[in-house]
């Protein structure tokens, strides 16, 4: 986040203004190839995931958790790279923040079903 | 009406309004998917052994389709860097791209993909009845493996048997020639009322609609099978295969009155069914909503390409947008390619 990612237009561009123009040229230049890397990454990472999918890591359960592991890197790089998390504004991340404790919320609902099981959720019980 | 704060930052925010707004748009975005997989958590937890169908979707289309999104994502984010480089023919080619790729994803989920499971036919066998299948099934054979049982038997329907009163059969006839099937009587000579129903077109959906027909009674179904059900104790078939291998030239008949449920693979098939095609299809919507705004942006008219000239700034910063936009909808699909297809 500390990362210097300053765009002129956060500053001041109501048009095409040379000099900011210039310094955004240079400045984005440097990333298209991080952004061709991420993409490569992620393709390769698709390979894996289809790979591991077919290796027996003991339980299904143990192939969930690789499997979501790799989606998370996945995601994790996609957010920072091409969303431009990475040194975007603290009032973004503020917002994300609340959505990631609300949606784990959501999720951790779903735990409840252990202790009481919702009658008609299987096949045969419908 | 002049919206504030298009170009430059809003002091307070040091965000351009659209920014914010899709930042927003998008935390509401992950709590409504976040509903729809938690959803998928609850049922798949609460499934029974066997009633979870896996290995029934296409790894390497889906894998394809992953693919295509990926790389849309890189191009998208190109056609934004290529607006602040101020490089207009750049924009144009690259988001032509990612409206292509954007398209393709579109045409092998809902010409390709979706169209398949609607012709394909399962059905759930009643646990009452489940030994009679055995030599589809393979449960003794699985159990001593510890693998899950079987109770779905599936494959493409070849003929259903039925038996239809002679007062409905003008309206019988009629339906046969509509939907040009072709109905051979006293086939089985045990029961010489029972009349079979054959044809190219028969497809689940069709043995919906000949069921409605007055006087028409299902008897059984004769179906083309699966591999899993054609051989259930090749070792082959205890595991899902990355390529897709389609219905064998086996032929096993099912009596309707041991069928639990039968359908389609459509959402009233299964739990599984169901998920799948709510969360591919509110999916689906994201990525044709993403395509028809890149298609805005990248047509030359007063809001999109041709503000180029006016405000290229604006200009990136719609492409800005519809980039987060999009890179979301990427990010749903690397969650749903795993778990509906893989695991």
């Amino acid at each position: 986040m500390s990362e210097s990612h300053d765009h002129p237009k956060e500053v001041a561009t109501t048009d095409s203004h040379a000099s900011a123009a210039h310094a955004d040229h240079a400045h984005h230049d440097m990333h298209l190839g991080l952004y061709l890397g991420v993409g490569g990454f992620l393709l390769f990472a698709t390979v894996v995931t289809v790979w591991l999918s077919f290796v027996d890591f003991g339980s299904h359960a143990a192939n969930w958790i690789v499997a979501m592991a790799v989606a998370t890197v996945k995601v994790g790089f996609v957010a920072a790279i091409f969303m431009h998390l990475k040194g975007e504004k603290w009032m973004i991340w503020k917002f994300l923040l609340f959505t990631v404790f609300f949606c784990a919320g959501l999720f951790l609902l779903t735990l409840f079903h252990y202790a009481d099981p919702i009658f008609g959720t299987s096949y045969t019980t419908h | 009406m002049q919206i504030p704060h298009e170009v430059t930052a809003r002091p307070d925010t040091g965000l351009y309004n659209a920014k914010l707004g899709i930042w927003l748009f998008l935390a509401s975005e992950v709590m409504l998917f976040g509903g729809l997989f938690s959803a998928y958590i609850f049922l798949r937890m609460g499934a029974e052994d066997g009633y979870w169908p896996r290995g029934l979707l296409n790894v390497p289309v889906g894998a394809l389709n992953t693919a295509i999104l990926i790389a849309s994502s890189v191009t998208v984010v190109l056609a934004w860097a290529s607006l602040k480089m101020r490089k207009f023919s750049q924009y144009k080619l690259w988001m032509g791209i990612s409206i292509i790729c954007g398209a393709i994803f579109l045409i092998v989920k809902l010409a390709y993909e979706w169209p398949q499971k609607f012709d394909h036919f399962g059905a759930f066998i009643k646990q009452s009845e489940l030994a009679q299948y055995e030599p589809y099934l393979g449960n003794a054979y699985l159990k001593e493996k510890g693998l899950p049982p079987r109770v779905e038997i599936s494959g493409h329907l070849h003929g259903v048997e039925i038996t239809a009163e002679p007062a409905g059969k003008e309206k019988l006839d009629a339906f046969l020639q509509d939907h040009h099937l072709k109905m051979e009587a006293g086939h089985d000579a045990a029961h010489p009322g029972v009349q079979l129903v054959t044809g190219k077109h028969l497809k689940p959906g069709t043995v919906e609609q000949l069921e409605k027909v007055p006087g028409v009674k299902l008897v059984a179904f004769e179906v083309a099978l699966d591999p899993i059900n054609a051989e259930p104790t090749n070792p082959e078939s205890d595991k899902p295969h990355f390529w897709y291998k389609g219905a064998t030239e086996k032929i096993g008949k099912i009596e309707r009155e041991d069928v639990e449920t039968w359908s389609a693979f459509a959402p009233k098939h299964s739990s599984y069914f169901a998920v799948y095609f709510t969360i591919t299809g509110l999916h689906g919507l994201h990525v044709l909503a993403g395509v028809l705004i890149m298609i805005y942006l990248w047509l030359p008219i007063a809001g999109g390409a041709n503000m180029f000239k006016r405000n290229p700034e604006h200009l990136a910063n719609r492409v800005e947008v519809v980039g987060l936009f999009w890179h979301f909808v990427d990010l749903v699909w690397i969650f749903v390619f795993p778990i509906f297809y893989l695991l």
